[in-house]
């Protein structure tokens, strides 16, 4: 299987494309031309990978699950480490990809959106070290929910606009994000922070993020039986699997979120539970109602958070390349609790549903099969949430 | 030629194109407010459906969305509100302001069909550039509906490809942004709009931001039409109560009227 998609009009089968009002339709042709010309260029690149290298902490390492996979009793567990890079995740690579991206063509602002905070931090971050004006879009509600990563950002020297219209939360503070770009496309650049959105987005952050699996393919060594990553938007997911998917002998799976159960309201299962149609800009599963309305997606990780998916997943789902399996908060936050007990690592609630697909798939394989799993962020954000998860459901032995 | 470019030529130099939106603040208050708009002289009525995420919408039309919603307004609700307006009187063309993604949930071909045998004469899509609208076009040209373009001061290269295409009238966008009241004009704004003219088959008509009668009037004296939405918008939305009761909507319908009259006073 060669990987040629995006096409010319960005889609990837029939997923994707560009569903943008007409205002930024010449703003999204000239990031277009920039970032092709910019990852044509050696240079470009290499200046890329040298800022991820000296200032993002890369490469990460690869951490063999020693007492895990005991544990499991099935695969050799192995964790790519995004987590100890610079601001807690995968989400710096995209924001320094993006923001040299927009010194390259001269723009001096950035927009970005943000749920819980952790792309609007990588963004304010990347932002403050390039010198570039911030704005960032969060939905009223996770302000409040998020006030720390609220201050960091602004302690960053950016500024924190509240999404106040509809459910105030990731999907409005998007709304907006565009909304703003919309009327200052002249100066401004919208700075994405997933594989979602109108072409060339998907394409564009996948390029950004692609050095987790490149790193981990040659980490590994011999070929893992497996690779997992979680999926909210996608992107970490899209960095891991984009260097195995042309090697049909690994098995690649996503974890999705099934919040408090598939067979209820509140799961954010997009590919699982969605429908085709449009969010954002591109042409994706997503959840929605009968009469084409989106609707309010439940995950207890606000990076899972979401009601759409980036449409290369949607893609790689209809094909069967990727197997998608959804994961729910309690298997969340049991995964997580077991990888803290048994190798010291405190996870992102995101990256405990891979780790939770994964010990689902790790049982039914042997130790001599190696099992891959995007270890995307850490879990110091989350400490408060899984506190308040654990007191509100009572303190059980097996849990402590 | 299409009922939508026949009224926005028989209109000439006073082409007025009103928006309000399908269910705001009900669906009866809707078909009286329908009736009030062409009375008051509009010669095309834009209808919007609501939608939870207007992304080209500022926070007029989203409060409209939200609160025609809350009334249980959908698309499939929108064609009976077309049928209702019909039977009550509307006579001029009805364009469906429409996101993408309710249509296709409806379906593509069903939702033309449906538009048309409800009464409508058009679609606008401010989510579906014209790389995209392959098939929304097609299944326009079999229902003899037109699918009007939008084209903005940033289009362009783009201004050819859309201008040339057009059906019904050409949607210019006044100023960047979402629609709004506002009192400035994007700059540049005349060479932008003489080059799509220059391309176009249909009527121009000059919309997003235009909320004062000496706004329409300078619009109208240099020959394009004017659309309204967000000003209209508001003053439905300020009378929101009384409009839902019987006994009080008349008066709100007659301010409503007056209001969008002195709009067109020129």
């Amino acid at each position: 299987m060669t990987v040629s998609y995006p096409d010319a009009r960005g889609r990837y089968g029939k997923f994707g494309g560009k569903y943008v009002p007409e205002t930024v339709m010449a703003a999204l042709e000239e990031l277009e031309a920039g970032f092709q010309e910019a990852i044509a260029d050696p240079a470009f690149m290499t200046s890329f990978r040298d800022v991820l290298r000296d200032y993002a902490g890369r490469q990460t390492p690869l951490t063999y699950a020693e007492r895990l996979s005991q544990h499991t009793g099935g695969a050799s567990i192995y964790l790519k480490r995004e987590d100890l890079l610079h601001t807690g995740a995968h989400k710096i690579n995209n924001a320094i990809g993006q923001a040299l991206l927009a010194v390259r063509m001269g723009k001096k602002k950035i927009v970005a959106e943000t749920g819980a905070g952790q792309h609007g931090v990588a963004a304010a971050t990347a932002a403050a070290k390039y010198g570039l004006e911030c704005k960032i879009f969060m939905g009223a509600k996770d302000m409040e929910r998020q006030r720390l990563n609220v201050f960091r950002m602004e302690l960053l020297g950016a500024e924190v606009i509240p999404a106040e219209s509809g459910s105030q939360t990731l999907k409005d503070a998007t709304n907006e994000a565009i909304r703003y770009w919309v009327a200052n496309v002249e100066d401004t650049v919208y700075l994405i922070g997933s594989v979602v959105g109108p072409h060339p987005y998907p394409q564009m952050v996948r390029e950004f993020q692609r050095v987790i699996g490149e790193e981990a393919k040659a980490q590994i060594e011999e070929s893992p039986a497996a690779v997992v990553a979680c999926v909210g938007g996608g992107s970490n997911a899209i960095g891991m699997f984009s260097a195995f998917l042309e090697d049909e002998n690994v098995s690649l799976y996503g974890a999705e979120a099934a919040g408090r159960g598939l067979d209820t309201e509140e799961h954010a299962a997009s590919l699982t539970k969605g429908i085709p149609g449009v969010i954002h800009g591109a042409f994706t599963s997503l959840l929605q109602d009968e009469a084409g309305q989106i609707t309010e997606p439940y995950s207890i990780s606000a990076g899972l958070d979401y009601p759409g998916i980036g449409p290369e997943h949607a893609h790689l789902s209809e094909t069967k390349r990727v197997t998608y399996e959804a994961i729910s908060d309690e298997e969340a936050l049991q995964a997580l609790s077991l990888l803290t007990k048994t190798e010291g690592i405190l996870p992102a609630l995101e990256s405990a549903h891979a780790l939770a697909l994964a010990l689902r798939k790790a049982k039914w394989m042997s130790p001599a099969d190696k099992l891959l799993v995007c270890l995307s962020g850490r879990g110091d954000k989350d400490v408060e949430t899984i506190r308040h998860e654990w007191d509100g459901e009572g303190n059980d032995d097996e849990q402590r | 030629m299409n009922s939508v470019e026949q009224a926005a030529r028989a209109a000439e130099d006073q082409l007025f194109i009103p928006y309000m939106m399908a269910g705001d603040p009900s669906f009866d208050a809707s078909v009286e407010i329908a009736l009030q708009l062409e009375a008051a002289g509009a010669h095309i009525l834009e209808l919007g459906v609501p939608y939870t995420d207007p992304l080209a919408d500022g926070p007029v039309i989203q409060e409209a969305s939200h609160r025609a919603l809350d009334e249980g307004m959908t698309l499939t609700q929108t064609f009976s509100l077309v049928v209702a307006m019909r039977e009550r009187g509307v006579t001029i063309p009805i364009v469906l302001f429409c996101y993408v993604n309710p249509l296709l949930r409806f379906g593509i071909d069903a939702g033309a069909e449906a538009a048309a045998r409800a009464g409508a004469d058009g679609w606008l899509i401010p989510d579906l550039p014209f790389e995209e609208n392959e098939d929304v076009r097609a299944s326009c040209r079999r229902n003899d509906l037109a699918l009007v373009s939008l084209v903005a001061p940033t289009s362009e290269k783009r201004i050819q490809s859309i201008a040339s295409q057009a059906e019904g009238f050409l949607y210019c966008v006044s100023s960047l942004g979402v629609t709004g009241v506002r009192n400035a004009f994007a700059e540049g704004i005349d060479s932008f709009l003489q080059e799509a003219r220059a391309y176009s088959q249909v009527p121009l008509a000059i919309g997003f931001g235009v909320s004062s009668s000496q706004q329409v009037e300078a619009i109208q004296a240099r020959g394009y039409g004017a659309i309204v939405g967000s000003a209209i918008v508001r003053e439905i939305g300020k009378r929101k109560e009384a409009l839902r009761h019987e006994h009080s909507r008349p008066q709100a319908l007659e301010d409503i009227k007056s209001f969008v009259e002195t709009l067109v006073s020129s």
